[in-house]
């Protein structure tokens, strides 16, 4: 067990350390308008000092190098013109947290409606719960997210009676935010559950422990259910990554002073170093949230041998 | 069961009934040309999965109705009396004619600053069809050209598997962004840089379903009688994989244009003058306060959705009727 966690864990550490240098090389080539807050009025020699100051006139392999020295004193860059010298760092302690929470209550709320969806659409196989279900599953997976959150925020604060500005002390202007990131995997858990369960209840030990007289509820939760969880767990980290992007939108939308929403925000100001700084936080949380959902699935079922995983993916 | 026993039974004596008395103690004879006959099918795989997908109402009525609209959005520029998707229209005393609600002189009415809603509808559709098909395609031929080097060339798999690795670890969304920040927006661009994270998904399904029928009999059988890698590959394996393919294409497409909305609302889509869904639902976002000018944001998703709901219901019908299985 331990032999396969460090292994796991070194894996990633060292796909992030690639992912890093990749996003950073890439982030070379942006133009370099986005270093500065007046670039129009500068003279070329301005330019040329300020890019020097920065250490962006330094070959690529340097830079790196500089990079990753920065980053291990916890210094993600400047920056220039969302706030003018500012670190960037500085700037995301205080968002973080928001979209930690946000994140989190979303997980939450699809877990306890997916899982309980997805279950009863198996056990009410082709009567109207699983037809309504399944019409909603479609609609949220055909109709692009981007489309109905916009009508969510549309019909919901209305519903709600809450404004258009986001009151971040106000529980109800949580619930549309959380509602929206939730809904794509609510959709997910429920299809997957529904898809694991049915086929889980056409096995023998089902067949068995129907004959054996057991009630149907007792079957389906204590046999089929915990069976058909076990390979769900394998599309929490989708379902993650899935919440991870769905926060720039939402945060954006409902304007939460959330690390998705200042993405949004410096793209539109093309301030280079906070775009940097954001993008290589997400890559990290990626990262992460795929091993956490690894490490899952292995503590979750017994069966899963560990070490030798790699062997029949 | 029970019940065929004796159909079968009592179908045999009534044979034995009719037969005179004689014929019953005579041989049969050998027939050479009897005894090469063997069964006979006309059955044809794609016939048959036209066949099973016309059986599915809904998914052939959108079909029909998707051509249509993507024949329309081609047709439409040329129909008498219509305007340009950019011409700012003005009135005779020189005003643009801002946020005219729906009505007779405009189909859709016009935006806000004064271009015809209807025909910016349509060639936001085409263009937004365009990145779709085109992604779709690309990441099709893309996917499938290095999923099968993937799954088929033993020396490969531990690269890609490990250029996968690293791939699969950042959201989608995170590398579209970047190319999309780094790149000048334009339509090559945003299809560039759908394609650049869609194909390791593709390919490694091929990998992973190629990986499975590998080995299988018919294929170690076919090797054994020299029969080479290319024919084997495109005779006995792709076919297995139609539907699955066809699936992630149709699938592909509703996605892409999703994409292209979202990269237009962060702020690095298409330019405005380049009409595309995502341009027409960020513009209409931004009236949304206004409930009056709602439409203008109503009809650019009323479409919109139509295409990826239609996609996607197409996509699933058409993956269940050509596999095989589901053929009678």
């Amino acid at each position: 067990m331990l032999l396969y966690l460090s292994k796991r864990i070194a894996r990633s550490f060292l796909t992030l350390i690639i992912i890093l240098t990749v996003v950073f090389c890439l982030l070379r080539l942006v133009p370099i308008e986005g270093y500065f807050q007046n670039f129009d009025k500068m003279t070329p020699q301005q330019i040329e000092v300020g890019l020097k100051e920065m250490g962006l006139s330094d070959s690529l392999p340097l830079q790196i190098v500089h990079f990753f020295q920065k980053l291990l004193h916890g210094n993600l860059g400047t920056s220039r013109i969302y706030r003018s010298n500012v670190p960037v760092s500085d700037i995301l302690a205080d968002k973080v947290p928001v979209s930690i929470k946000l994140g989190i209550w979303s997980m939450v709320v699809s877990l306890l409606v997916g899982l309980p969806m997805g279950a009863f659409m198996a056990r009410y196989q082709y009567r109207w719960f699983d037809k309504i279900g399944t019409f909603f599953i479609v609609c949220i997976q055909a109709v692009p997210a981007a489309v109905y959150f916009l009508y969510i925020q549309l019909y919901g604060t209305q519903l709600f009676h809450v404004g258009l500005l986001f009151q971040i002390d106000d529980p109800n202007y949580w619930i549309l935010p959380v509602i929206s990131m939730s809904l794509g995997n609510i959709a997910f858990y429920g299809m997957w559950l529904r898809r694991y369960m049915i086929d889980e209840s056409n096995k023998d030990y089902v067949r068995l422990a129907k004959a054996k007289g057991l009630s149907e509820g007792n079957v389906m939760f204590k046999h089929i259910f915990r069976n058909a969880f076990v390979p769900l767990a394998q599309y929490i980290p989708t379902a993650f990554l899935n919440t991870v992007i769905g926060s720039i939108y939402i945060e954006s939308l409902y304007s939460i002073p959330g690390m998705g929403g200042l993405l949004v925000t410096v793209i539109k100001k093309h301030d280079n170093a906070m775009v940097q700084g954001i993008v290589l936080l997400y890559a990290c949380v990626g990262v992460l949230g795929l091993l956490l959902g690894d490490l899952m699935m292995v503590m979750l079922d017994p069966r899963i041998s560990l070490g030798k995983k790699a062997g029949d993916r | 069961m029970m019940k065929q026993f004796s159909y079968r039974h009592t179908k045999e004596a009534e044979l034995i009934e009719n037969m005179e008395e004689a014929e019953l103690f005579t041989f049969g004879g050998y027939n050479e040309a009897e005894t090469e006959k063997t069964g006979f099918s006309n059955y044809s795989y794609w016939n048959s999965t036209l066949h099973a997908f016309f059986k599915n109402r809904i998914a052939f009525a959108l079909l029909v109705l998707l051509m249509l609209l993507l024949a329309f959005t081609f047709i439409q520029p040329y129909l008498p009396g219509q305007y340009d998707p950019n011409l700012i229209i003005n009135d005779t005393s020189g005003m643009q004619f801002r946020n005219i609600p729906p009505g007779k002189q405009f189909i859709l009415g016009t935006n806000s600053i004064g271009q015809d809603l209807w025909a910016r509808i349509w060639s936001g559709t085409r263009t937004s069809l365009f990145i779709g098909l085109s992604v779709a395609l690309a990441e099709a031929v893309i996917g499938i050209t290095v999923g099968v080097i993937w799954g088929y060339v033993r020396k490969a798999d531990f690269i890609l598997t490990e250029i996968y690795n690293i791939i699969d670890n950042i959201p989608n969304t995170i590398i579209l962004i970047l190319i999309s920040y780094i790149l000048k927006p334009s339509v090559k661009t945003l299809i560039f840089a759908m394609c650049l994270t869609g194909w390791i998904q593709m390919a490694r399904f091929i990998r992973n379903q190629i990986l499975i029928i590998r080995d299988r009999d018919y294929n170690v059988a076919s090797r054994c009688l020299g029969t080479p890698t290319v024919r084997i590959i495109v005779k006995n394996l792709l076919p297995y994989l139609v539907s699955v393919i066809m699936l992630r294409m149709a699938l592909t497409i509703p996605a892409a244009i999703g994409n292209e909305v979202f990269i237009t609302y962060i702020g690095l889509g298409l330019p405005v003058n380049i009409p595309s869904l995502g341009n027409l639902i960020n513009e209409g976002r931004a009236l949304i306060t206004s409930p009056a000018l709602r439409y203008q944001l109503v009809y650019p998703t009323i479409i919109l959705s139509f295409v990826t709901i239609s996609f996607y219901i197409i996509g699933n019908a058409f993956s269940d009727a050509a596999d095989p299985k589901n053929h009678l």
